[in-house]
C-alpha cells in the first residue's frame, strides 16, 4: 500500500486537522480496489501510517461486507434478494446464475471469471431487479439480458 | 400530478444537475442572500419557523435538532448529510444526488453557517457509484468557483466539505453509527445521551441530518418559511419524496406534497397494480415502517371519501408512518410469510451485534421462520416470535431491534391465518408467491 500513500496524504486536505484515522474506511477501500482484497501486509502498513492498533483495522475490516481478505473472481455478482427484488422475480434469477454458472452464492467459479454473492437492498427496488457486476448496476434485469451480459464478460 | 414540488421542480435533462442549469434556476441565490444579510442564529430560526422534519425515518423536527447547537460556543461543530439510504424499499436519496446534487450542496453550505460548522461530510453508501460520480462532481464545480474552502464569496465564511463513502453495512445509516465509521472505528450505534448535539463526531457537537432534509433548506431559506408552510398541511408542511416498487405499474420516485390522497397517488399516479389485480397490503416508508393491510386498504380503493392521506399524522393514526419514504406496494396473491422471511433475515444479517436482544433475538426470529417456510413449523412457534419480537422492543440501543420486532408483529397481526395455514399444512397459502404474475 505503500505506493498509495501520496494520494492518502491529499485525501486530508478537506479533513479537519489531528483526526488521521479518518481516513481508515477510505484507505481500504483503495487499497482493496488496488490489489482486489486487502492482504495481511496492507493492514501492518495502515495501521503505522495511521498510529492505530493492529487490532483497530482488523475489527473495521471485519465489520463492512464490501472490503475483503481473499482475492475473488474478476468479475463479482451481486444479487439484490431483499423484498422489493424478490418481488420482481430475483429468486429466479439468482437460481439461474447458480445453475449456468454452477455455484453456490458465495463461491467462484473454477477459471475465477466470476463469483456469485447475494446482497441486502441496493438502493435500486423502482428497477428491481438489480444485480451490481463490480461496481456498475445493472437493472431491470431479465434472465435474457443476463445471459447477454455475461456474454460480455471475460 | 401529486401537488407543488420543492426539489423536483424542474424539468430533468442531460445537464440539469450541473452548476450551471442549478444556477439558471436561482441556486445559490440563497446563500448569497444569507452570507451578506443573515446571522446564523437567524437561519436555524427560519428552519424552525418552516416546521421542516426529518425526512430520515423519525421525522424529528430539524429546527429544533439544530437549536442544540451552540454556533458561538467555540467549540468545533460538524454537519454530516447522511447518504446511507440502505432501508429496503428505499431509493429517493439517490435521486437527489443524481439530479439535484446542488441543491445538497447549496444547503449544507447554508446550514453549516447556521451551525458554525468548518468541516462538513456527507456519508454516502458504498455501494452508490453513479450517484457518488455526480455527487463528487457537483463538489469539485463548487469548489472551482469558491463556494467551499476559505472566506466563501469574500464572507469570511470557511467551510469544507468530505465525501466519505461507506463499505457496506446497512447500521451506519443510524446517525451515531456512521460517527464510528468517520471516526475509523467499528460502527457501532451509541447510547443516548448525551444527544449528538452535544457530543457527536469527534466527542464534538454534531447535526446528522438526511439528504433530502439538508437538501429542502435552500428552498426555505430562498422562498421563505412562510411559502414552505403554506404548502403540505398543517402539521406535516412541505413535500415529499416517495420511492414507489413492488407490485406498481411505474414505480419510481415521486415528489408528493404531504397530504395528498393515498388512493390518487397509487391509482393514477403510480399507475395502479400490476397484472390489475387486488392491492393486498402496503409497506409505506420502508420495511422498518409497519405494514397496513388490505383493511387499511380497502380505503385506497373505495370510491367513498379517501380516509388516508401521505402525511406524518395520518400514517401516525393508522398504526404506522412514512419512515423513509419506501413505500412497496404488494398485491393479492403475494405470501406475506415469505415476505417476512426476507425482512427477518436481513435483519439478522445486519445486527452489530451489541445489543444481546438485537443480536440474539433477530437470529431467533430467524431461524423460526426458515423453519416455518422449510414446512416444520410447530403451532407454538406463532407464540414464540411474538414473544420474541416483544422482547426486541425497547431494550436496545438503536432502532434496528425495534424494526425487526415490529416487522414480525405487524405481520403477524395482520396476517396470523396465513402463518397458521403454512404451519398446519406445512405449505403456504399462496404458493409462496412473491411475484405478481
Ligand atoms: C438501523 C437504522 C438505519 C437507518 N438508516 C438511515 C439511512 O440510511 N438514512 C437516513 O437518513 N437515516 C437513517 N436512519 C435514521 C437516522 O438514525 C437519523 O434519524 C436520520 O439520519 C436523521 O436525519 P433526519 O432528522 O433529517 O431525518 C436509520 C436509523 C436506524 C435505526
Ligand atoms: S439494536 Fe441491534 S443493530 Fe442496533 S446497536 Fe443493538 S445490536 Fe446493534
Ligand atoms: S430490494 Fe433490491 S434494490 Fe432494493
Amino acid at each position: 500500500m505503500k505506493h498509495l500513500i501520496p494520494e492518502f496524504e491529499r485525501l486530508k486536505t478537506r479533513l479537519p486537522p489531528d483526526h488521521d484515522a479518518t481516513l481508515m474506511v477510505p484507505c481500504l477501500r483503495r487499497i482493496q480496489q488496488d490489489r482486489g482484497y486487502i492482504d495481511n501486509s496492507d493492514i501492518d502498513g495502515l495501521a503505522a501510517y495511521l498510529g492505530v492498533p493492529r487490532i483497530q483495522v482488523e475489527e473495521v475490516l471485519s465489520f463492512y461486507g464490501m472490503l475483503r481478505r481473499e482475492p475473488i473472481g474478476r468479475w463479482h455478482l451481486q444479487v439484490c434478494h431483499n423484498v422489493s427484488c424478490s418481488m420482481r422475480g430475483a429468486e429466479r434469477l439468482l437460481d439461474h446464475l447458480k445453475d449456468r454458472l454452477g455455484v453456490q452464492a458465495g463461491e467462484t467459479t473454477a477459471d475465477g471469471r466470476f463469483t456469485l454473492s447475494t446482497v441486502e437492498c441496493l438502493g435500486s427496488c423502482g428497477t428491481a431487479p438489480v444485480v451490481m457486476v463490480n461496481e456498475a448496476y445493472h437493472e431491470n434485469l431479465s434472465a435474457a439480458d443476463l445471459d447477454a451480459l455475461l456474454e460480455r464478460l471475460d | 400530478m401529486t401537488g407543488r414540488k420543492v426539489l423536483m421542480d424542474f424539468e430533468v435533462t442531460p445537464d440539469s444537475h450541473t452548476l450551471a442549469a442549478y444556477r439558471a434556476r436561482g441556486g445559490y441565490q440563497a446563500l448569497d442572500k444569507v452570507l451578506s444579510t443573515m446571522q446564523p442564529r437567524e437561519v436555524t430560526q427560519e428552519i424552525v419557523d418552516s416546521g421542516l422534519q426529518g425526512r430520515g425515518g423519525a421525522a424529528f423536527p430539524a429546527g429544533r435538532k439544530w437549536q442544540g447547537i451552540d454556533p458561538d460556543d467555540g467549540q468545533p461543530h460538524y454537519l454530516i448529510a447522511n447518504a446511507d439510504e440502505g432501508e429496503p424499499g428505499t431509493f429517493k436519496d439517490r435521486w437527489v444526488l443524481e439530479y439535484n446534487p446542488h441543491a445538497l450542496l447549496e444547503s449544507m453550505l447554508l446550514a453549516s453557517y447556521a451551525l458554525g460548522v468548518r468541516h462538513a461530510f456527507v456519508y454516502i453508501r458504498g455501494e452508490y457509484d453513479i450517484p457518488w460520480r455526480r455527487l463528487d462532481a457537483a463538489v469539485e464545480e463548487a469548489y472551482g468557483e469558491g463556494l467551499f474552502g476559505e472566506n466563501i464569496l469574500g464572507s469570511g465564511f470557511s467551510c469544507d466539505l468530505f465525501v466519505f463513502r461507506g463499505a457496506g453495512a446497512y447500521v451506519c445509516g443510524e446517525a451515531s453509527s456512521l460517527l464510528g465509521s468517520i471516526e475509523g472505528s467499528r460502527a457501532y450505534p451509541r447510547n443516548r445521551p448525551p444527544r449528538m448535539t452535544v457530543r457527536g463526531l469527534y466527542q464534538a457537537p454534531t447535526v446528522v441530518n438526511n439528504v433530502e432534509t439538508l437538501a429542502t433548506i435552500a428552498w426555505i431559506l430562498r422562498n421563505g418559511a412562510e411559502a414552505f408552510r403554506a404548502i403540505g398541511t398543517e402539521k406535516s408542511p412541505g413535500t415529499r419524496l416517495i420511492s414507489v416498487s413492488g407490485h406498481i405499474r411505474n414505480p419510481g420516485v415521486y415528489e408528493v406534497e404531504l397530504g395528498y390522497s393515498w388512493a390518487r397517488f397509487l391509482h393514477q399516479d403510480c399507475g395502479g397494480l400490476l397484472c390489475n389485480k387486488a392491492l393486498k397490503a402496503v409497506i409505506p416508508g420502508g420495511i422498518s415502517s409497519q405494514v397496513l393491510t388490505g383493511k387499511d386498504a380497502k380505503v385506497l380503493t373505495a370510491e367513498e371519501v379517501e380516509c388516508l392521506t401521505l402525511d406524518h399524522e395520518k400514517l401516525r393514526s393508522a398504526g404506522s408512518s412514512l419512515g423513509s419514504g419506501g413505500m412497496i406496494v404488494i398485491a393479492e396473491g403475494t405470501c406475506m410469510v415469505r415476505l417476512l422471511q426476507i425482512m427477518l433475515r436481513f435483519y439478522h444479517h445486519e445486527s452489530c451485534g451489541q445489543c444481546t436482544p438485537c443480536r440474539e433475538g433477530t437470529g431467533w426470529m430467524h431461524r423460526l421462520i426458515d423453519r416455518i417456510v422449510a414446512g416444520e413449523g410447530r403451532p407454538e412457534d406463532i407464540d414464540t416470535l411474538y414473544h420474541v419480537a416483544r422482547y426486541n422492543d425497547g431494550t436496545t440501543i438503536c432502532g434496528l431491534g425495534d424494526a425487526a420486532g415490529y416487522a414480525a408483529t405487524a405481520m403477524l397481526d395482520n396476517f396470523r391465518d396465513e402463518f397458521e395455514y403454512f404451519i398446519e399444512h406445512g405449505r403456504s397459502k399462496f404458493g409462496g408467491n412473491l411475484e405478481c404474475r
